[in-house]
């Protein structure tokens, strides 16, 4: 009997990693932003996208909170905050 | 054709008869004759393999894990050290059905170093889900090794497979081994056709995370192919015996097993020296008897039970012992005869540990104990 221990490819995005968060995301405040994309590039789920300056978003569905985006932004552009606190003033 | 060969050296011949077409193995005494050998035929162009060499048993087995993945027959080997280095790979490689073939020159574990044979090595890892035979001589070691890869390989397995032959005591003794000819080994072992394979063309991710929804099921998935494997070994050992010419015992071997009420059950290279004095004591007219265990995992329980069942006192006799317990193999032997009544008396004995020899003397001394009562665990030649 083999159960396969295997999967194809793009079946991660069905993994929807962003219930792994803890009571924290990182809010990019889109002020300071450089585009410098260190941003993009430490993000273990690849969930952030942007493209010009002040532009930087996470796709929330998959952030897992990790806050590396925090701690590499050179000009502290993205900090953490409470989920709660950020529910709030998104609505 | 029968030759004259260091047991290393015959099992290398083996493997490169069996086609292995990557190898990966770091040099660990009593195991570095048999990949010093290969790396000989891979550069000599005897043998089309890729020999990869690696800095640790951890990166030799993660090579052919990754290998085994890509779909090409794999081997490696080690022993005791280098082989718990390799722990958490084993249990990966069986997880991921690959057949990897592995031969461990069993070796005692340190600390204190002892660079000799007992089978605390590869007993310790008997749970990783790999199927492991333990061989008596170099003729068997050699024909276990096509098994292993005919096993392995089989589309109702796919599970690696552990050959454990005892190191210097096989590994280095020169014996006549009975080496087949290529055409039988093709004839026997056809090319491996996996059933999933790492191809960019098709590409699919291995070895992915599964949570408590689909784990139990992977586990069950292999233990339920060790039972399996019960089954299928006979008919495989019936197609070697039809190539080959000889027979192969892969799962137990009765010697004297009839009428004897009194039997000594071993695995590994002991197993000879307890024929010998079997064969004395039956001259003297005592029923005595002797049961060999090959497969220790699966464990083939009912068969066990079938041959011991009219035995009144059992001799466990193992070179490994679970400390704070008993020998591994006795707690299996004991096990197989839970559940039916007027059961032996099955006493352990712990010997041959980091290279003691195992004499007739030693056998002597076991077989004196088994007059008195059971006993969980004895030491036998103990100096202390």
């Amino acid at each position: 009997m083999i159960i396969p221990v295997t999967s194809k490819p793009r079946t991660s995005k069905a993994n929807k990693t962003g219930t792994w968060r803890s009571g924290k995301k990182p809010h990019f405040i889109q002020k300071e932003c450089i585009a410098c994309r260190l941003c993009v590039m430490v993000c273990p789920e690849g969930c952030i996208s942007g493209d010009k300056r002040c532009t930087y978003i996470a796709d929330y569905k998959y952030c897992k909170g990790c806050g590396n985006c925090v701690a590499v932004c050179p000009v502290a552009d993205i900090e953490m905050v409470k989920e709660e606190w950020w529910r709030e003033t998104i609505s | 054709m029968r030759q004259y060969r260091e047991g290393s050296h015959a099992v290398a011949e083996i493997v490169r008869l069996c086609k292995a077409q990557v190898i990966s193995a770091y040099p660990i005494t009593p195991q570095t004759h048999i990949v010093e050998s290969l790396a000989q035929m891979v550069a000599d162009g005897e043998l089309n393999a890729e020999f990869i060499n690696v800095e640790s048993e951890h990166s030799a087995a993660s090579v052919v894990q990754g290998a085994s993945a890509t779909g090409v027959r794999t081997y490696t080997a080690t022993t005791s050290q280098g082989l718990l280095y390799m722990i958490e790979v084993l249990y990966s490689i069986a997880g991921l059905r690959l057949p990897v073939v592995l031969t461990c020159a069993n070796r005692a574990v340190s600390s204190p170093i002892n660079i000799w044979n007992d089978h605390q090595d590869s007993v310790t890892v008997r749970d990783a889900g790999w199927l492991q035979f333990y061989a008596e001589n170099n003729q068997e070691a050699c024909d276990l090794h096509l098994m292993a890869y005919r096993l392995a390989e089989d589309h109702e397995i796919m599970l690696p497979v552990m050959v454990c032959m005892d190191g210097y005591i096989l590994t280095h003794a020169y014996e006549v081994v009975d080496l087949p000819e290529q055409s039988q080994v093709d004839k026997f072992l056809p090319d491996f056709k996996p059933v999933h394979c790492l191809n960019p063309d098709k590409p699919i991710s291995m070895g992915v995370l599964m949570g408590p929804e689909s784990y139990t099921e992977t586990r069950y998935a292999i233990h339920q192919t060790m039972m399996d494997a019960l089954n299928v070994i006979p008919g495989i050992a019936d197609e070697f015996e039809q190539v080959f010419g000889r027979k192969v015992n892969c799962l137990i071997e009765k010697y004297r097993l009839e009428d004897a009420t009194q039997v000594f059950v071993a695995m590994g290279s002991m197993v000879g020296t307890i024929k010998e004095m079997v064969d004395g004591l039956r001259e003297d007219g005592q029923k005595v008897g002797l049961l060999k265990v090959i497969a220790h995992r699966p464990f083939p329980k009912k068969i066990v039970y079938e041959a011991l069942k009219n035995a009144r006192e059992i001799a466990v006799l193992e070179k490994a012992i679970s400390l704070g317990e008993e020998g591994p193999l006795l707690s299996d032997v004991k096990s197989a005869f839970c559940g039916y009544g007027n059961q032996p008396k099955i006493s352990g004995f712990v010997l041959g540990l980091g290279g003691r020899d195992i004499t007739k003397k030693s056998i002597f001394e076991v077989q004196g104990a088994l007059a008195g009562s059971q006993v969980d665990v004895k030491f036998i030649d103990l100096k202390i």
